[in-house]
């Protein structure tokens, strides 16, 4: 399934003791219910996350994975329980979302680029917009970022000139200039060619081994083997079933988790 | 199988010119004009109808037309043409109205300013946009209401019920054009809003000002509005019409505005919102610049369509270009069997020509704003 190289997989490993606090919560949902109309999507959603960690969320389509993880930066409102993202806690108060927001960075299945500006007017928009940032400073920031994620040399261009893959390591790019503590990732390569698939999660692995706490919604289990510290899994709208990696993978404890990865990993 | 049967190539085809007969002149008649019988078939009833229609125009227009300079005996005579001479004439009148002959360089004053101003404004290339559009916008509008308003620095006062002709066709429509862009984004935006009262409010409007003809609405401000007033206060006849026109003008726009909304995807919305931006911010930066360009051809279609509204003042008397053309063609000194025609043809020409070039404007427009995201 996964289509990372082998020097990454070295790569992540290497790195994979990484600080991950204990005492340090990130997001801390708890007893969380949704509806969309008389449709119960979540379901008693308990879940810490803590300064460090990465989760990778796996699951049947319609399971509510990507409901869950819209949930966290209120693109999606609950209806009971709490959410806290970094010490805030999600209510009606737009102040309080926009707070959260700034803090939250989101990587979504199709780009979202915004396709009448360049892509460095897709970077320092926010950072300049929402932060006050100096633009001369917020482009250096976007020109750091670009050619972290390897296009540096696309800066003038629109989005609609770049590939799947490039669109994708640009919004991740414009995620990142926000400066944010936590990155919420909804099927990043869901919606990309299978060649380049690899080049999006590379950027994902070295973002990971930065110490970026991230919530991944994905497919690539080959990423959730390296890179995730915990992978949970959904189905009908609740978490079914939590564990390391290599003990969900080798072990999986519930019917419904074994089907699911017999599924996926042929 | 052999070698032969295999559908192999060992060496790339290099591109080489398409057949003869495939391009150029002949090809392409043959292609628009004579592809089939029944295609030459409609090519010759074309030509035989041009052959029919055009020399009877020509020699109205120009043929046997009476050229400025020409008098009116010449446009009497039998057989006579277009009386351009007449147009010539009463030229002054359907350009000023009654405005003072005297003061005509105040209203020259404001068409050249306002030409000044408008074209470097719709120039993209054009330096220093933010001053050109606050000249625009704010100060050409106080400048020119005073200069041809006058009763300031010694300039006489010369009351709206005196100014006519292309020059009140072009207030009324400018005004109309330019205050009905931000009414109609607010209105269409406020149609969208999760704010139950904000929505209302707008649907309310846009679905009252929508469902009245513009001359009932010219009507009321003219004539209902003064009863509804104290006595003693009166507002402008002019100024009525401009709110009237301004109001009726924003309600389809904001429809227009509307359709470019919805037809962004939610993703827009979406990754604004997670990036930390603010509904104000959002809607300026991401999805007004979109939204507006997707329905830059239905804008313009209603800015042609109020254009050529403007002359429904003319029922409330407002002297605009159509209405000093109908008035001026019962002048008898002037008086001949095409004089009424000739004004008719004159008028339709001016608004045109106006519409036409809003028309060429957008057009470009729409193709310099693309970036080619249409995938």
């Amino acid at each position: 399934m996964s289509q990372v190289s082998e020097s990454t997989v070295e790569r992540a490993t290497g790195t994979s003791q990484m600080t991950v606090s204990d005492t340090d919560v990130a997001i801390d949902v708890i007893g969380m219910h949704k509806w969309y109309g008389d449709f119960h999507v979540l379901r008693d959603i308990n879940l810490r996350v803590m300064r460090g960690e990465r989760i990778v969320i796996a699951g049947p389509s319609g399971s509510g994975k990507s409901t869950l993880i819209r949930c966290v930066n209120r693109l999606e409102e609950h209806q009971e329980g709490q959410i806290i993202v970094n010490g805030t806690e999600l209510t009606a108060d737009l102040k309080r979302i926009d707070e959260v927001r700034r803090e939250v960075g989101m990587v979504f299945q199709h780009f979202n680029l915004f396709p009448h500006l360049t892509i460095l007017q897709n970077l320092t928009l926010a950072p300049i917009w929402v932060r006050g940032i100096p633009k001369a400073e917020a482009e250096a920031t976007a020109m750091h970022y670009l050619e972290r994620v390897k296009i540096p040399e696309q800066a003038n261009k629109f989005p609609g000139q770049l590939s799947g893959g490039q669109q994708q390591r640009v919004a991740i790019a414009r995620s990142l200039c926000m400066q944010p503590k936590i990155m919420l990732f909804d099927e990043p390569t869901s919606a990309l060619d299978p060649e380049m698939v690899k080049e999006v999660l590379e950027v994902m692995i070295n973002l990971a081994e930065d110490g970026m706490t991230m919530i991944c919604v994905t497919h690539e289990m080959g990423f959730a083997r390296q890179v995730a510290n915990r992978v949970i899994f959904m189905d009908q709208g609740q978490i079914i079933e939590q564990n390391d990696p290599e003990a969900f993978f080798s072990a999986p404890q519930h019917e419904r988790t074994k089907l699911f990865l017999s599924q996926i990993l042929h | 199988m052999t070698m032969e049967h295999a559908y192999v190539r060992d060496s790339m085809v290099d591109a080489r010119q398409p057949p003869r007969g495939t391009d150029g002149p002949i090809a392409w008649l043959r292609r628009s004009l004579f592809a089939s019988p029944s295609d030459t078939l409609l090519t010759i009833l074309g030509m035989l109808f041009l052959l029919w229609a055009v020399p009877p125009i020509y020699n109205f227009l120009i043929g046997h037309a009476v050229m400025p300079g020409g008098t009116v005996k010449e446009c009497r005579a039998e057989g006579a043409g277009a009386c351009w001479a007449y147009i010539y004439a009463r030229f002054n009148f359907f350009i000023y109205g009654f405005y003072p002959i005297d003061q005509y360089w105040r209203p020259n004053i404001v068409f050249a300013l306002g030409a000044a101003l408008i074209v470097p404004l719709l120039m993209p290339s054009a330096p220093f946009k933010r001053i050109n559009a606050v000249l625009f916008f704010v100060v050409f509008p106080i400048i020119a209401f005073y200069l041809l308003n006058g009763g300031v620095f010694g300039m006489r006062y010369v009351p709206t019920e005196q100014w006519g002709g292309l020059l009140v066709t072009l207030i009324i429509s400018l005004v109309g054009i330019i205050c009905s862009i931000p009414i109609g984004i607010l209105l269409a935006l406020g149609r969208q809003s999760q704010l139950p009262i904000i929505k209302t409010l707008s649907v309310m409007f846009i679905e009252l000002w929508r469902a009245v003809p513009l001359i009932t609405v010219l009507f009321m401000a003219s004539i209902m509005l003064p009863l509804f007033m104290p006595t003693g206060t009166t507002v402008d006849k002019l100024l009525r019409a401009l709110v009237g026109v301004t109001l009726f003008s924003s309600a389809y726009l904001a429809e227009t505005v509307r359709g470019g909304l919805q037809a962004l995807p939610r993703g827009q919305y979406e990754a604004g919102a997670s990036l930390g931006l603010g509904y104000w911010k959002r809607t300026y930066f991401i999805i007004l610049p979109q939204a507006l360009k997707h329905v830059i051809p239905g804008i313009v279609n209603n800015f042609i369509a109020l254009f050529k509204d403007t002359s429904l003042v003319s029922i409330v008397g407002i002297f605009d270009l159509l209405n000093t053309v109908q008035s001026a063609s019962s002048d008898i000194n002037w008086s001949s069997p095409t004089q009424a025609v000739t004004g008719y043809v004159f008028a339709a020409a001016v608004f045109w020509v106006f519409c036409f070039a809003m028309s060429r404007y957008s057009l470009w427009m729409e193709r310099r704003l693309d970036t080619g995201h249409k995938r």
